[in-house]
């Protein structure tokens, strides 16, 4: 599965599980939040990245909240 | 005729050759005088002007299997000619004759520096392959499209027999090489574009100047049954490599892909990792690498028992103006890897 900040990118090049993430320069982070908030954030686009895995799919999904 | 005509050597697999089919497909390259086969009516469509003086003929097999010594040795007996132009095939649909036509026009213009040209079916898999080297005419699928293709043939071998300039493919007629032209034109670009548009709002042909790339596409994959005993793996197109970018992973236009080993690792510090992206502002990347590639998320999720384990390698490269080609291949690689290790999900993490 893809997490991807750019997610038209993702659809084009064809990726079939898809997780939006935060931005280019930081995909799975947020260096304005406090540094365990930013974790918690990761780990919460981490077990999404996860159930996208766990998620029969049979075309792209792009995986939002 | 006071001129001097132009010479051809033209490459033809065994069958084509009259030699046989496939007992007699690992044959060894050899040289026959003058035009035989397809190489008669190549010859006939050429008139006056050119010759046919010799015929490089070899094996489908023996060519496939050693493509690289095969288009070698090709090219020793062809430079005995003196030819001003090397001519291949046609391949139609054939895969081990459209390589071999494609390794050895390769071959032979970069060794002997003629021009080269050959003929294939659009969907031969040699044609992506040899295209950005080679002048690639498009052909039938099978022989049937034999008498159509020779006359295309032979007015391109007279093109660059005659060292008369070669056009746009659209123009001359061969599948587009993937280089880009410089050339004037009297109306800017913001014209030409609303001028597209509005052929295009009217349902008019037009035609763009830059066509964009086609993706393959494959089918999803099955879901990962059981998360709490599944190994996976982090794979990035972000650039987070240890410190000092051991394996040089160009900062754009990557070539490469890199493997590093994470066992024990429990999070990416500044100290130990960086990226070497050239295509963001790598300021909060090197500050926390864990916010590309996210390893002490894993490592949570690993201690906490949702996934059985985080694979003790990861892939990186750099996704930045990065080939479809290479990374494509990059892809098939390192799917290939993952699949040996049992891998059973992968995370890949984009910039």
């Amino acid at each position: 599965m893809h997490v991807a900040s750019i997610v038209p990118i993702s659809l084009t090049v064809g990726a079939n599980r898809i997780v939006p993430a935060v931005a280019i320069p930081y995909p799975l982070g947020n260096p304005e939040l406090p540094e365990d908030e930013e974790r918690e954030l990761r780990l919460k686009l981490v077990k999404k990245a996860l159930r996208a895995l766990e998620t029969e799919v049979e075309k792209q999904t792009v995986f939002e909240e | 005729m006071a001129e001097k005509k132009y010479r051809v050597v033209h490459y033809l697999n065994q069958f084509y050759a009259g030699i046989g089919g496939e007992e007699k497909a690992d044959i060894p390259p050899l040289i026959k005088e003058g035009a035989v086969g397809p190489g008669r009516p190549l010859q006939q469509a050429l008139g006056e002007e050119g010759e046919i003086v010799a015929t490089v003929v070899c094996g489908d097999s023996y060519f496939a299997e050693n493509i690289e010594a095969a288009a070698e040795s090709v090219v020793e007996p062809v430079s005995r000619y003196k030819p001003d132009v090397f001519v291949a095939g046609p391949a139609f649909n054939a895969g081990r004759y459209g390589i071999a036509c494609g390794a050895s026009c390769s071959a032979v213009s970069k060794k002997l520096g003629i021009p080269v040209i050959t003929a294939m079916y659009k969907e031969n898999p040699a044609l992506e392959l040899y295209r950005k080297e080679v002048y690639i005419i498009p052909s039938a699928d099978s022989v049937r499209g034999m008498a159509e293709v020779i006359p295309r043939m032979a007015s391109f071998v007279r093109k660059l027999g005659l060292r008369q300039e070669v056009g746009l493919p659209e123009a001359d007629g061969y599948f587009p090489r993937g280089i880009r032209v410089n050339q004037f034109v009297g109306r800017t670009g913001a014209e030409r574009a609303v001028d597209m548009l509005l052929s295009k709002l009217r349902g008019e042909p037009f035609q763009t100047e830059y066509p964009m790339p086609t993706f393959e596409r494959v089918p999803p994959s099955p879901v990962v049954k059981e998360l709490h005993s599944a190994t996976i793996a982090l794979v990035t197109s972000g650039g987070i490599v240890p410190l000092g970018n051991p394996d040089r992973i160009e900062a754009a236009s990557a070539s490469k892909f890199a493997e590093y080993n994470i066992a024990g690792v429990h999070d990416l510090t500044p100290d130990a990792y960086q990226t070497c992206h050239g295509g963001y502002d790598p300021v909060y990347a090197n500050n926390d690498p864990d916010r590309v590639l996210p390893l002490d998320a894993m490592r949570a999720l690993e201690k906490d028992g949702t996934i059985g384990k985080l694979y003790d390698h990861y892939y990186v490269t750099v996704g930045n103006a990065t080939s479809i080609a290479n990374a494509q291949k990059f892809g098939e690689v390192i799917a290939e890897k993952l699949k040996a290790a049992d891998v059973d999900g992968v995370i890949l993490t984009s910039t």
